[in-house]
């Protein structure tokens, strides 16, 4: 079993490694158990300003971008719009473009001198925006860039869920003459909740990670208004060469991943996962 | 449908106008909606044919510089070794990593053997971990351990331990009878035979979307290659192009032109294969 050798070498090694690494001294030769950087991390101004960073993007992004996703599917499958195919490719096409790629689109429409979203807002007699000069418009640039890319592969998800609604669940709503909003939030919404459910879970998991785009778009910045748990992590740990710490941060956000992850099945799971 | 039982309490013709109404502000809103979702790739396609001062200015028409921005690009990056570098990793990682993930979601179900609950089990919660966790000791094993700083291996080994994949390709041979693959062996097929001939055949679709997903991924991936790559000849084009992006004295005709190249051949291969790309992303999400 090949698949086996190597998941334990580089899956299930790693994880204790990093584990043992983020209770290591690294100012002290040699493995010696401290909790030196778990107390470092809880009072880390950098940290805490990554995290807050992070959890903003989590709470407002995400909402954001899973509601649109929803929007797309249920107009995608709804039996009215013509041309599918050019709406399909239109949100679907960012699937499949690296984050490098639009990260590096990205930072020059948004550039305040000569990007094409200035141009277009003086164009409609709008000043133009400092974008990515900024502390609140550099985050709605990520923001935007995060659900540009991600909200049509959200809505491939939801849209299979929607399929796998039986049509006979709608017949009988109708002959009781429920209206197409009631229909809506009384019978598509609770039936796509699995769907939905896997989305914010997989979303949160890549907020957490976040790191091409505040890297490439923002560098952070300004100042460290965009830096999130991934740069800060990559700063400590591939700029630092801090590995003991960067480790302590990066079992933090698994924590984190695992608290929200927890609170996610608590508030919305019931028993339908 | 939901609307015809809806109208019967209605007048026909109020109902009729105001379904026509909702249909014309949904194709409204959808189309407004696609162009805005297509814009940056269009003004990429756009920017790679221009100098850097056609952009600047504000060029929404494709221009006549392509050439030039790809001699800058070159000039700057080495874009033609860093393809040719993403292609090799791309094509051994998904072809090693589509074995891999075979075989083990083969054994996974179709055979009993010693601890199998243990290891799925185990398998399956590293899903739920998020992948920096790992990052930094599995860059201490490549790079110092094993010595394999801007080697292809580097970036492609630890990525092959795909959760994943293997739990899509579990799912995958759950729908191949066992009958089909015991009649393969009262003829006498080997068990490597019935794997290789009898199973995987079966499951080609399923390993179409799996291959376009792995080498997507690869292609595109950025912060691992990023770590274990430090020299130019070794560079992915992600990485090259993030060198770049960066810097404040730049040509982005050269970036864009280099974007371009990095995301043409798959939207192309999108527009083609929409569906079996489509269905595989939908797929991989499925709950057992």
């Amino acid at each position: 079993m090949p698949y086996l050798l190597i998941f334990l070498v580089f899956w299930a090694y790693p994880l204790v490694r990093s584990l043992l690494d983020s209770f290591d001294d690294s100012r002290i030769l040699g493995f010696s158990f401290n909790t030196t950087n778990w107390t470092r991390l809880f009072s880390d101004p950098f940290f805490l300003t990554a995290l807050k960073n992070t959890l903003f993007i989590m709470v407002i992004q995400v909402p954001v971008m899973l509601a649109l996703a929803v929007g797309l599917a249920v107009a995608l499958n709804s039996g009215v719009l013509k041309a599918k195919g050019f709406y399909r490719f239109a949100f679907f096409a960012p699937l499949v473009v690296g984050t490098t790629a639009y990260s590096a689109i990205f930072r020059l429409i948004f550039n305040t001198q000569y990007g094409a979203v200035n141009q277009g807002l003086n164009a409609i007699g709008i000043a133009s925006v400092d974008w990515l000069n900024q502390p609140g418009p550099a985050m709605a640039v990520i923001m935007m860039a995060i659900t540009w890319r991600w909200a049509g592969y959200n809505a491939i998800l939801i849209l299979a869920g929607l399929q796998s609604i039986g049509q006979e669940v709608y017949e009988a709503a109708a002959l009781d003459g429920a209206s197409k909003t009631t229909t809506f939030f009384r019978i598509t919404l609770p039936l796509l909740r699995p769907s939905i459910l896997f989305c914010l879970v997989i979303s949160v998991f890549g907020t957490l990670q976040l790191f091409t785009e505040p890297a490439l778009i923002t560098a952070s910045g300004p100042g460290n208004a965009t830096m999130t748990l991934g740069t800060y992590l990559y700063q400590q740990g591939f700029r630092s060469f801090n590995f003991g710490y960067a480790s302590a941060i990066a079992y933090g956000v698994a924590i984190l991943g695992a608290v929200v992850s927890w609170i996610q099945l608590k508030v919305l799971g019931g028993d339908n996962t | 449908m939901t609307s015809k039982a809806v109208s019967q309490s209605r007048p026909r013709n109020a109902h009729k106008s105001s379904e026509t109404l909702q249909s014309i502000l949904l194709h409204i809103l959808m189309t407004l909606g696609a162009l805005l979702f297509i814009a940056p790739l269009y003004l990429m396609l756009v920017y790679a044919t221009h100098p850097d001062n056609g952009i600047y200015s504000g060029a929404l028409w494709f221009g006549s510089e392509a050439v030039n921005n790809f001699k800058n690009l070159q000039a700057d990056t080495n874009f033609l070794k860093a393809t040719f570098n993403s292609l090799m990793i791309a094509v051994l990682y998904t072809t090693v990593s589509l074995l891999f993930t075979s075989m083990a979601g083969f054994a996974f179900t179709k055979y009993e053997f010693v601890g199998k609950n243990f290891w799925f089990g185990l398998i399956l919660a590293t899903i739920a971990i998020p992948a920096f966790v790992t990052i930094i000791p599995q860059y201490i094993m490549v790079a110092r351990d094993f010595h394999l700083t801007n080697t292809y291996w580097a970036v492609i080994l630890p990525g092959l331990a795909n959760t994943v994949g293997i739990f899509y390709m579990r799912q995958t041979f759950q729908g191949v009878h066992n009958d089909l693959l015991n009649a393969a062996r009262i003829d006498g097929a080997s068990e490597f035979r019935v794997f290789w001939q009898i199973a995987l055949p079966v499951v080609r679709p399923s390993l179409a979307a799996l291959a376009i997903l792995l080498f997507l991924a690869s292609w595109n991936d950025y912060l691992w290659p990023l770590l274990v790559l430090n020299n130019k000849d070794a560079y992915t084009i992600p990485v090259a192009l993030g060198t770049l992006v960066g810097l404040t004295r730049v040509s982005w005709g050269g970036i864009m032109m280099g974007t371009a190249i990095s995301t043409m051949p798959f939207l192309i291969l999108f527009m083609l294969a929409q569906r079996h790309i489509v269905a595989g992303v939908a797929g991989g999400s499925v709950k057992g």
